[in-house]
């Protein structure tokens, strides 16, 4: 039995943190002797960019897989890349952009595992065209609690498919997987950029560009009030061909220069992000974005703006803070957004970075995304929030909307079983391939997911 | 250029691999676990495009490693450089009252380094060129109570080393000896009282520099070199009652 390491381990959100066992086998055999040893509780955690409690397991094991990320195949003729759970975003397009390969599917920031990925179906920009990441996964290896592995796919092992899609680990441990990804000339997307004044044109843009453009995401400004509620910055685009590039770019299209900042190199003090520093760099982010209708951007400042800043989330200071991700129906979300907005601006708290974008269809038992508008917000964890965010909560549920687990760190089990109609199928599923709830975390603990 | 990594399934070995494959190397990973090793040639093929072969080597097993070199060199094609990256801590506690558990870790980390390095050494001189390293590590600096079994060997392979390197400073046959620290790896991870940790990912950069310089001796990273240099120097009598 490989060493553990007694760890206090957080989210990317530094909330909450609690103490684990933590194993990180470097080696297959060893990853099979963690998981089928009769021990307490496990479950397995990636790069540890999930912002809540959901790769954590207070008091029991937790096994990092970030050492075992090989490769295993590429095929060239079809994109797809058979590789271990532990391999990051980042790698494969270090990998294989420069070859004319990109994942179809990637969220806003690039280190994050595979493994956490399909744990979590996580989306992106794409996510209107190409859905969430579980539509490109061709199958994967899970571990059990016995220690027998099970291949499952679309075809082999349905069930136990699509409750591991979207289930948050709890199903087991996802070793290696099949992967497709897309052919892209360049690596720069050319798109536009949009201003808009309010809600409604927010809306009105996205509905306009949805069948034009394959990737779109808005930056929204969730300080200004009344005829400029949700005033935003859209940016839409796609992988821009060879020949679109400008003359300069043409030369070597699949290497774009890398953006990077400075790191932050610390946890700021928690005063450093307050509501004037926030109300500026929303009034700033406004002010310097022009509308453009041919935008060239490399990839990664389009994908991930974040991922410049290492450590970005130490701006929030050692009291953490939370992501509130929700979406509503399509019908609902106009709405939904206009009180969201409102109820933000009305409390005195403001998102430093808020993010809507607009979903299409979706499978998956668990999995977070519907057709509908959602909206991404960033709260530092001070007084009263959680009682806030309570009330958001029921204000998305009663709109038929749910909360994004991958970035939840509160939500209450009773709003989370309401928010989730298939759960009981998924329960169903669990109770198959895990039937003494081996595989369980914080996460599945607070929100009572474990059939009982 | 060919090159033959023994013990190929630790992190830093595939790490330092996966350098030697970026200038274009080709490789063979030779590894007790056999199938983890084919997992390392695997990732070194795709993301390289470089040809990576896998087989079996067990440093205790010194019948097979003269049928093991030659293999290597004709699955690749000929044989420029070997790295030397096995050896493991082994049950130290066992190995203090287990004269078997002590042989073992002695055979893993010397006897098994001394039989293939000697027949490599053999045929790396015929030819007249090419390189060999070996990872040593700082417990082989001084005996010290808590790992002095895996420390001795580890030090009979660094003046074993030395010896190699001055009989081979005639031909063109660079032999580099590394002094490795701490490495954040399982043979560290949730031990107590570990200090200096750094990533297998630096100790790679700097053992593959170390190689590119052609240097002879090198502590990763180098401020193993004067912490050494004042363990050494703490006398005898003072030094047996330390703790660690």
């Amino acid at each position: 039995m490989p060493a553990s390491k007694r760890i206090a381990l957080s989210g990317w959100g530094h909330y909450p943190i609690c103490e684990s066992d933590v194993f990180r086998p470097e080696k297959f055999a060893e990853l099979a002797a963690v998981v089928s040893a009769n021990s307490h509780k496990l479950i397995a955690r990636g790069a540890g960019r999930a912002y809540g409690d959901a790769a954590l397991n207070a008091d029991s094991r937790v096994v990092d897989l970030q050492r075992l990320n090989r490769m295993l195949d590429f095929d060239a003729e079809t994109g797809i890349l058979h590789a271990e759970a532990g391999v990051t975003l980042d790698e494969i397009i270090r990998v294989f952009l420069p070859r004319g390969f990109f994942p179809a599917v990637v969220p806003g920031t690039r280190y994050v595992t595979l493994g956490g990925s399909v744990a979590a179906d996580i989306h992106g920009k794409s996510h209107h065209r190409e859905s969430s990441l579980g539509t490109q996964v061709l199958w994967f290896d899970l571990m059990l609690a016995s220690g027998e592995v099970r291949r499952c796919s679309r075809e082999e092992n349905g069930d136990l498919f699509w409750a591991t899609v979207g289930g948050m680990g709890l199903t087991g441990v996802i070793l290696e997987l099949a992967l497709r990804l897309r052919r892209v000339e360049s690596a720069y997307i050319k798109g536009e950029i949009i201003r808009v004044a309010n809600v409604d044109e927010a809306i009105e843009n996205f509905e306009r560009t949805d069948q034009q453009y394959g990737c779109s995401a808005a930056w929204i400004d969730c300080i200004s009030s009344g005829g400029s509620l949700g005033r935003s910055v859209l940016h839409v685009g796609d992988f821009a061909s060879r020949d679109a590039l400008p003359a300069n770019l043409r030369l070597e299209p699949l290497h774009a220069k890398e953006k990077t900042s400075p790191p932050v190199p610390f946890n700021l003090p928690n005063f450093a992000l307050n509501s004037l520093s926030m109300r500026a760099f929303n009034i700033g982010y406004y002010a310097i974005h022009r509308n453009r209708n041919d935008s060239v951007t490399p990839y990664d400042v389009f994908f991930f703006p974040l991922d410049s800043i290492h450590n970005w989330n130490r701006i929030y200071g050692k009291r953490g803070f939370v992501q509130y991700q929700c979406v509503w129906p399509l019908e609902e979300s106009r709405a939904g957004l206009i009180e969201t907005l409102e109820a933000i601006s009305g409390s005195g708290r403001a998102s430093f970075l808020a993010v809507l974008k607009k979903f299409g269809a979706q499978e998956g038992m668990l999995s977070f995304p519907m057709p509908g508008y959602t909206l991404a917000l960033d709260f530092p964890v001070t007084d009263g929030l959680l009682e806030f965010l309570d009330r958001l909560d029921e204000m998305v549920l009663k709109r038929g909307g749910r909360v994004y687990l991958a970035k939840d760190a509160r939500m209450r089990p009773d709003t989370f079983r309401a928010m989730y109609p298939k759960l009981n199928e998924w329960r169903a599923a669990k109770a198959q391939a895990d039937p003494n709830n081996h595989f369980s975390s914080t996460l599945s603990r607070r929100l009572q997911m474990d059939p009982a | 250029m060919k090159v033959l990594i023994l013990g190929g399934t630790s992190p830093i070995a595939r790490l330092l691999a996966i350098k030697f494959a970026s200038i274009g190397a080709h490789l063979y990973i030779a590894s007790r676990d056999e199938a983890e090793g084919d997992r390392i040639a695997h990732d070194i093929n795709v993301r390289s495009g470089v040809p990576a072969i896998a087989g079996k080597f067990d440093a205790s097993d010194f019948a097979s490693h003269a049928e093991l070199i030659e293999r290597a060199t004709k699955e690749l094609g000929g044989l420029d450089g070997i790295v030397l990256c096995f050896g493991t801590l082994g049950d130290e506690d066992k190995a203090q009252v287990d004269a078997t558990e002590a042989l073992a870790t002695i055979h893993q980390n010397f006897t098994g380094a001394v039989s293939i390095l000697t027949i490599a050494a053999h045929r790396l001189e015929a030819q007249g060129t090419g390189f060999i390293i070996v990872i040593g590590s700082v417990a082989g600096d001084r005996g010290r109570k808590r790992n002095y079994v895996y420390g001795s060997a580890k030090g009979a392979l660094h003046l074993f080393v030395q010896g190699l390197r001055a009989r081979l400073s005639k031909t063109k046959v660079h032999v580099l000896t590394v002094i490795l620290g701490t490495v954040d790896t399982r043979m560290t991870w949730g031990r107590e009282g570990t200090l200096f940790t750094v990533p297998p990912e630096r100790a790679a950069d700097l053992i593959f520099e170390a190689w590119r310089k052609k240097r002879d001796v090198v502590y990763v990273p180098s401020f193993w070199r004067p912490i050494m240099a004042v363990v050494r120097a703490i006398p005898e009598r003072i030094f047996k009652h330390a703790s660690f």
